[in-house]
């Protein structure tokens, strides 16, 4: 045996720091920039100099200096404190918009092409519909049905953004479907389940996983883009997006309240964008990156 | 002959679509929870008018029977009335169509000219630093909020250079141009850097096919075969990704025209969704569904014109 097997806990270490030098530039970089976000995220009560939603009438309009370094709004509410707790929001909607279709989706689309028939030729036209209509449509339609706020556009995005995962899936089990070892284990009497699930999907997933990069910035830009339509996260919350379109109005006073809290969202999408990057690299799915 | 067989292949494709589309659509103002009339009037109706703007809507008869009615008159481009606005909702539809289109056009434009010379110069130098940079720069650009950006434009070249308008469209068609040059850029600013990537793979897909290679050994610069030989084959998958991004480029629309307060279909959504007017919600979101499928047909159609090979398949 070797002599890794007794010290499990170094070896850990060793594989890990081994896994991330191998790692290309961009997605060291990209990860090491989305760590800082999440960990700022998490330590906003530490970091924050300021309650993000205490009001100083006295600190109104303040440019971006000390002690307010990126500057107040219009009710005196420090804006860097702010952006630091709109992270919490901002990658909890992100995480949960993006892998919680995914995750179905994936599941629907390698089945749908692993049994083909009928409810592969339904599911595909229910995607032809929904892909019919723009994206951002679809959601505002819904939200017009709904009613705007975080838990309908929660809602409006599980319904939809599906549909992307399972033509991503479905594709490739078509082509993996045909291979020798999805035959062999149909030989070996597999139940259906077990071949789609345990052999097929860990061979589908990747352009899913290369997808998901990009597809985590598109939901943050589009659900800060409902909050700036105002069918989203509603005031006082401090997302990002809201921010934005607080600092709308005061563009030629103030152009620090719109422009940081954007910033944030810029800086989150490139670390996102360049882990989509390193990971499409690693696993060779280039094409399932967006740019 | 083939010719005639692939268009009307591709027209019964969309046939299916569109009768998705409009049961979808039709569906919209019965998937409201609760009374969808007694939500639009904040309540403030007693239960007679409620009835009667149903009788008025056709809303009392069977579900079968209005989708039969309503595909009807969808059809012959009669999308209903709408509620707050008191006018058919094909007219209100049909004058805020045209800004929308223009914006698309030039926003197309603009993202085709950041693109070409950008996917050029990237496979050119592919993988070394100005592929990189402009990758980078594709990065950046993709991971901006086009509302954003669209806020920054306005701030740095309209209130503070005066360059362009920050808002509204004018009358003459040159005005026109002049207020929608902002909002076509800050689109083309996330449309060019997907086509940036996509136009370079393909090229550099191109440069490995072997009439490239014929060209290198006739002794022809690396620069010319690029221009003369890769650029127009990789022209082709242009139309594909301008395709499949239509219906980002719509969405994109939307925000951006609420943004530079253009009188066009999206600020009309955005409008109509804080009224709650279903009826025009319902005829917008087909009319974006009808311009998502006219333009994949267009680009199935012009496929044709590029590449004949399309025929046989």
């Amino acid at each position: 045996m070797s002599e890794t097997a007794y010290h499990p806990q170094a070896s850990l270490t060793i594989r890990l720091f081994r896994e991330i030098a191998s790692w290309s530039p961009s997605l060291k970089i990209g990860s090491a920039l989305m760590a800082l976000i999440v960990l700022a995220a998490l330590f906003a009560p530490w970091i924050a100099p300021f309650d993000p939603y205490e009001q100083d009438f006295n600190a109104i309009l303040m440019p971006p200096g000390f002690p307010h370094l990126f500057g107040t709004d219009s009710l005196g509410r420090d804006i860097f404190s702010r952006v630091l707790y709109g992270a919490r929001i901002d990658l909890v909607i992100g995480v949960v918009t993006t892998y919680v279709p995914m995750t179905y989706g994936v599941v629907l689309g390698a089945y749908a092409g692993y049994v083909g028939g009928r409810f592969d030729a339904i599911l595909m036209r229910i995607i032809d519909v929904a892909m019919a209509f723009p994206f951002l449509v679809l959601i505002i339609v819904i939200l017009a049905i709904l009613g705007p706020g975080v838990q309908n556009i929660y809602i409006s995005i599980f319904i939809l953004a599906w549909t992307m995962y399972a033509r991503l899936a479905r594709a490739e089990m078509l082509v993996e479907r045909t291979k020798d070892y999805i035959t062999a284990a149909e030989v070996l009497g597999f139940p259906r389940w077990r071949i789609i699930f345990r052999h097929g999907l860990p061979n589908v997933i990747n352009s899913s996983i290369v997808f998901s990069a990009s597809d985590f910035v598109l939901n943050i830009l589009l659900v800060s883009g409902l909050s700036f339509l105002g069918l989203g996260i509603q005031p006082p919350l401090p997302e990002w997006g809201s921010m934005i379109a607080e600092g709308r109005d005061f563009m030629r006073q103030a152009w620090w309240i719109a422009t940081l809290p954007g910033l944030a969202i810029v800086v989150t999408g490139i670390a996102l964008a360049l882990i989509g990057d390193g990971l499409a690299q690693r696993l060779g799915e280039r094409h399932h990156t967006m740019v | 002959m083939l010719v005639l067989r692939y268009c009307l292949a591709r027209l019964i494709h969309a046939i299916p679509v569109m009768l998705g589309v409009t049961v979808f659509v039709f569906l919209t103002i019965h998937l409201v929870p609760g009374d969808p009339i007694r939500i639009m009037m904040h309540g403030r109706i007693d239960d007679a008018q409620v009835a009667e703007i149903y009788r008025q809507l056709g809303m009392d008869r069977p579900l079968i029977v209005q989708y039969l009615d309503f595909l009807r008159h969808a059809v012959m481009g009669d999308l209903g009335t709408s509620l707050i606005q008191k006018a058919p909702v094909t007219a209100l539809v049909l004058e805020k169509l045209w800004p929308t289109l223009m914006l698309l056009g030039l926003s197309t434009i603009f993202s085709i000219l950041i693109a070409v010379p950008l996917a050029l110069v990237a496979a050119f130098y592919r993988n070394r630093w100005p592929d990189h940079l402009i990758r980078l720069g594709s990065i950046f650009g993709f991971a901006m909020p086009s509302y954003w950006i669209g806020l920054l434009l306005m701030l740095c070249f309209g209130l503070w250079l005066g360059w362009f308008p920050i808002s509204g469209l004018g009358s003459t068609p040159l005005e026109k141009l002049h207020h929608l040059t902002m909002p076509a850029l800050t689109i083309s600013l996330f449309l060019g850097p997907i086509l940036i990537q996509s136009m370079r793979s393909s090229m550099l897909d191109v440069l490995t096919s072997e009439y490239i290679e014929v060209a290198r050994a006739k002794g022809l610069s690396e620069w010319r075969i690029l221009t003369k030989h890769v650029l127009r084959n990789a022209l082709i998958p242009v139309i594909t990704v301008l395709a499949v991004n239509i219906s980002w480029l719509l969405s994109g629309a939307v925000i951006v025209e609420y943004v530079f307060g253009l009188p066009g279909l999206g600020s009309l959504l955005v409008r109509s969704v804080g009224y709650r007017d279903y009826p025009l919600i319902q005829g917008l979101s087909f009319v974006f569904a009808v311009l998502v499928v006219i333009v994949n047909l267009i680009a199935d159609l012009s496929y044709m014109l590029v590449d004949r090979r399309v025929l046989k398949a």
